[in-house]
């Protein structure tokens, strides 16, 4: 097994124990530590893909790099806008599911 | 040079670089000023909106950009096509309406500075600047950056009131946005190891019907459809449409949605045009269809105004993805496919104008009254007579009754159903129809009924804002008077251009 098709299996699993957490677990913290999960497995699948432009020839395909970090700046956002509405919703109700509303 | 920078590429830039330079200016300059930016950004922005929509249409191409000057694949491209022109109006259009309407509902503030209203100008300016780049982002990756821009400029848009249930409903929409956004990413990243590039032209010439393609497309268009609420992926959608303040429901339901519909058509007509997938287009139909008989029946069901409203976007959201079965064939350039999709994209139009005006009503209608409890509309029809006659415009273009656009939208479906025989979606064309009767009747019937005892409004509602309500409804209705013919401006920048005249 090459080192690529580890990485790329490892990324499945992530996505896989992420998907399984974000719709199973009824914690919203929960709910978002399963979306960072995700993010990471598909964040290893661009470094995979990246190793795969080396194999053709180039030193290492600079493309996915680049849109890793972007990535990582976006699902970073995304966790702080979701973090700062849920500590709104604690505030207020004291609950951490969304459970109470249907 | 079919690949090089177009005249008007600048043009481009401006519809991104306009609202991004006003949400900057707002968070610079604070609250007091950022009504102020909006509405002199919103003439400006609807300006260049005209300027890119008048320049495709005069040159009868694609507008090109090229950022930084570096070419596809190492550069990323802006593409601006008949489709993108017509979203770009519809857009700019609505945003300037919602502002005129938004004005009251979120004054500069006389004394320190409040939340809201520096919030709420900030967020509409973002919403609009994340619009125009989804629908001229030629670069399947810069679209994902464009469609999460959305969603953290709307997710906002649903709790500026602060309260539990908008709050709770905003989590439950980001979570379900997030989702699909990641999805989203993890079909782009198969597609870049398959193909070695993200420009929507150079994949389209390069996919293959393959693995890869298959799980690739299914996966982001599995994340789009959770963004674009379609049925069963709609729970978040009624609580945060119908828990918004009226000006951001109009924007949310009007235009966030369409966004992810607009990539899936980018991803299904333009990325992956070859490829056949019919069984897979019957299987969004299908999800379409259940949408409009579940979103009507459930619609037909509620006791406020708002979540009817909510629902019928579900309903109505099913009538976009009906489009699929219908264009996707296995021969480009098929008449009545091209009757189809035209349809479709009328019917995102159309939609946007009709649900933004409703929304509008709805939300001048709570405030007259204190509630919007449909049971307790009696006489507002008296005292509020544009403002409802405004929502029944609006609700002829769901119904799908001439004139409005909604009529031409459907009847393009129905004819196109009919021809192709592909029936069965002509029959859900017209159920639907009939139920959203249904709902629009039951609201307008309580509405001009007479009160049991005399109806007494909480504040006065400005003319000026129910006038803004009429003239949206107004566009809708003069879609209506479109040929009933496939678009020549959508065409543009489409292969397989057929004609056909509907009899």
């Amino acid at each position: 097994m090459s080192s690529a098709t580890l990485y790329g299996l490892c990324g499945a699993v992530l996505v896989g124990l992420g998907l399984f957490g974000l719709i199973v677990h009824p914690q919203l913290l929960r709910k978002i530590l399963a979306f960072n999960l995700i993010g990471s497995g598909v964040f290893l699948l661009f470094g995979v893909v990246a190793r795969k432009g080396a194999a053709a020839g180039f030193g290492g395909d600079p493309v996915p790099q680049a849109l890793v970090i972007t990535g990582l700046v976006v699902a970073f956002a995304a966790t702080a806008l979701a973090i700062a509405l849920l500590l709104r919703l604690f505030e207020q109700t004291g609950q951490v599911t969304l459970r109470s509303d249907g | 040079m079919p690949n090089s920078a177009t005249a008007g590429g600048f043009l481009l830039v401006l519809a991104i670089v306009l609202p991004v330079a006003g949400v900057l200016l707002s968070v610079a300059l604070g609250g007091r000023q950022a009504e102020r930016i909006a509405l002199i950004i919103m003439p400006a922005g609807l300006a260049v909106a005209v300027a890119i929509a008048a320049g495709v249409w005069r040159s009868h191409s694609v507008l090109r950009y090229f950022v930084g000057g570096w070419d596809p694949p190492l550069g990323i491209a802006f593409r601006a096509d008949g489709l993108s022109s017509v979203m770009i109006v519809t857009a700019a259009l609505l945003i300037c309406g919602i502002g005129l309407f938004a004005r009251t509902q979120f004054p500069t503030p006389r004394g320190a500075e409040t939340r809201t209203s520096l919030v709420f100008w900030t967020l509409l300016l973002a919403v609009w600047g994340a619009l125009n780049a989804v629908f001229i982002g030629g670069d399947l990756f810069n679209l994902y950056v464009a469609l999460e821009l959305l969603t953290f400029a709307a997710v906002p848009l649903v709790c500026l009131d602060g309260r539990a249930e908008t709050l709770a409903a905003a989590l439950r929409y980001l979570l379900f946005a997030l989702l699909g956004s990641i999805l989203y990413l993890l079909g782009t990243v198969l597609l870049y190891g398959a193909y070695g590039t993200l420009d929507i032209v150079l994949l389209s010439s390069r996919i293959r019907a393959e693995p890869v393609a298959w799980t690739s497309v299914s996966l982001m268009t599995a994340g789009l459809l959770a963004k674009a609420a379609l049925y069963p992926l709609h729970l978040w959608l009624p609580p945060a449409h119908a828990g918004a303040p009226a000006p951001a429901s109009a924007i949310l339901s009007g235009l966030v949605v369409k966004a992810p519909f607009f990539l899936v058509v980018r991803l299904w007509f333009d990325v992956m045009p070859r490829l056949p997938e019919h069984a897979a287009a019957q299987v969004l139909g299908a999800l379409g269809a259940a949408a409009i008989i579940f979103g009507s029946v459930v619609a037909l069901r509620q006791a406020r105004l708002k979540l009817l409203i909510a629902y019928s976007t579900v309903a109505q959201i099913g009538y976009l993805f009906l489009m699929f079965p219908l264009a996707v064939r296995p021969e480009t350039g098929h008449p009545w496919a091209t009757v189809a999709w035209t349809g479709g994209v009328l019917q995102a139009v159309s939609h946007a104008f009709a649900k933004a005006a409703m929304f509008m009503a709805a939300g001048l209608i709570a405030e007259a009254l204190g509630h919007d409890r449909v049971a307790g509309l009696a006489g507002i029809g008296r005292a509020l007579p544009i403002t409802v006659f405004g929502f029944g415009l609006g609700g002829l273009s769901l119904m799908g009754l001439p004139p409005s656009g909604g009529f031409v939208a459907k009847a393009m479906l129905l004819t196109a159903a009919v021809a192709e025989g592909q029936w069965w979606w002509a029959v859900i064309v017209l159920t639907g129809g009939l139920l959203a009767g249904g709902y629009v009747f039951l609201v307008l019937a309580r509405a001009l009924a007479d009160p049991i005892q005399p109806l007494r409004l909480l504040t006065t509602v400005s003319p000026s804002r129910q006038a803004v309500v009429v003239a949206v409804a107004l566009c809708a209705v003069v879609l209506g008077f479109v040929p009933l013919r496939p678009s020549e401006l959508l065409q543009i920048g489409r292969p397989g251009i057929a004609m056909v005249r509907l009899r």
